[in-house]
């Protein structure tokens, strides 16, 4: 698909874990307010394309260019970039030692260098903006998942990234809890945040992706706008694999 | 018992000579342990394989073939200092390995997600080590850093056989005086256990303290 102002780009990106080629000359564009969903059935190298995008797994070989620059080897530079894209995991990954509020805070400090009152009042800003701003005091532990998720969401945000990557967002969360966590990222999709999310909720592909990328033994097979991919998926591979998640 | 109150200032110099030695190679080897902790989980692989020779050649050194070493080893480059200094960097450089892999399987503990959410972030790799990494493992290595430390005391005892003054070595000059072997040893042992135990009350009021809750 043509997309008129790239954020991220993969060129004939592969990536080998042992025998196993997790990605094999990936190229993907993704443009600036744009919001793509990658689905696909696990092991397809999702995950790792999406961690790929802020050099979390580094690849063998191809490029990656994070708004028109080639992503950093490790050190200095690629610590810069990092902060301009954010990231939230399935498992959180929030810091356990430090309050909610604090981890909201700790990046804005280290890396953005904003003054300790300054941070903690933008922290406290983004928690209202999830529905949190009660629970700033406490530690993650004492939070439900999908709250522990928002917090991720709210901490992420405080860099002002210009794109966010989920790494399946909702996927250790319970069914209760998976909406309160959409919810927010259906609202940053209205935004206009350019968001890649790797993801097995269908409904909200359809409802806030641009696009949905397919994938499968690490190839995007398909890369379409969610009514064409879901109304006539194109390959067998896709048919198949929606034929079994939609089935209930 | 006339041995320990006929010969307190003995006892005295050397009790405060083995805390001296211990408390200076402990700071030395915490300070050394950290470094070369965070040198074998650097990204840089050159940082990595020194930080790994360190620790197998001083923890596969036996600490008496170290001190002649350091004692004997280093004066022929030049290097003469006094001997307490000599004894503290070559306990303090052979307990740093231990401490090195005690912190290092602290650091093990703390979830590999912690260090990639500080990572995406955009924090280096030294904040993220200090600011995320660390304080989590130190709650895990308050005991075995504690164990450490015990043994580097009684280690210490050989520095008496390269003429510092420390506990151990008060036994020659009271043998000489003619009296009780065991009742001078005894005493001995009761200035380690003094110092052995003051060691593991402090680890275990800063576990209290810092320890993970469970």
């Amino acid at each position: 698909m043509a997309v008129v102002d790239p954020l991220i780009e993969l060129r004939g990106v592969n990536k080998h874990y042992g025998a196993l080629h997790v990605l094999r000359s990936v190229d993907l564009t993704v443009g600036r307010g744009e919001v793509v969903v990658v689905i696909g059935p696990s092991g397809s190298g999702k995950s790792t394309l999406c961690r790929a995008m802020n050099r979390l797994e580094s690849v063998e070989s191809g490029e990656i260019l994070v708004d028109g620059r080639p992503l950093p080897e490790e050190g200095k530079a690629l610590a810069r970039l990092r902060a301009e894209v954010g990231m939230v995991f399935q498992s959180f990954n929030l810091f356990a030692h430090r309050t909610v509020l604090a981890n909201v805070s700790l990046a804005q400090v280290k890396v953005r260098r904003r003054r300790k009152e300054e941070a903690d009042r933008r922290s406290r800003e983004l928690l209202d903006r999830v529905g949190l701003a009660a629970h700033a005091d406490k530690y993650p532990a004492q939070l439900s998942g999908g709250q522990q998720q928002r917090v991720a969401i709210a901490r992420a945000l405080a860099m002002d990234p210009k794109a966010l990557l989920f790494d399946e967002p909702t996927s250790a969360l319970d069914p209760e809890m998976i909406n309160e966590v959409l919810e927010v990222m259906q609202q940053l999709a209205r935004e206009g945040m350019t968001m890649v999310v790797v993801t097995h909720e269908m409904g909200f592909a359809r409802s806030a992706a641009h696009r949905v990328v397919f994938m499968a033994d690490g190839k995007i097979v398909e890369d379409r706008t969610p009514e064409e991919f879901f109304t006539a998926p194109r390959s067998e591979r896709a048919r198949d694999f929606l034929s079994k998640i939609l089935k209930h | 018992m006339d041995v320990l109150t006929d010969n307190f200032s003995l006892y005295g110099k050397g009790f405060l000579g083995t805390v001296e030695l211990t408390v200076y190679s402990s700071a030395l080897a915490l300070v050394l342990g950290f470094v070369m902790a965070s040198f074998r989980v650097a990204p840089v692989g050159s940082f990595r394989v020194f930080g790994t020779v360190w620790v197998t050649v001083l923890r596969n050194t036996p600490l008496t073939l170290l001190f002649f070493a350091v004692m004997l080893g280093l004066p022929r480059f030049g290097l003469v200092l006094p001997f307490e200094l000599f004894a503290v960097l070559a306990l303090g450089c052979y307990t740093s390995a231990f401490i090195c892999e005690v912190l290092r399987s602290g650091i093990n503990t703390v979830p590999r997600g912690q260090g990639e959410a500080a990572r995406s972030l955009g924090m280096t790799f030294s904040q993220t080590l200090s600011t995320v990494v660390l304080p989590q493992a130190f709650r895990t290595v308050i005991p075995p850093v504690g164990s450490t430390l015990i043994a580097l005391a009684k280690n210490s005892a050989i520095a008496g056989a390269f003429s510092v003054t420390e506990l151990l070595g008060t036994y020659k000059p009271l043998s000489e005086l003619g009296y009780d072997i065991v009742w001078t040893f005894v005493w001995i042992a009761v200035g380690y256990l003094i110092i052995t135990l003051t060691i593991s009350a402090l680890f275990h009021l800063m576990e209290k303290r810092w320890g993970v809750a469970r």
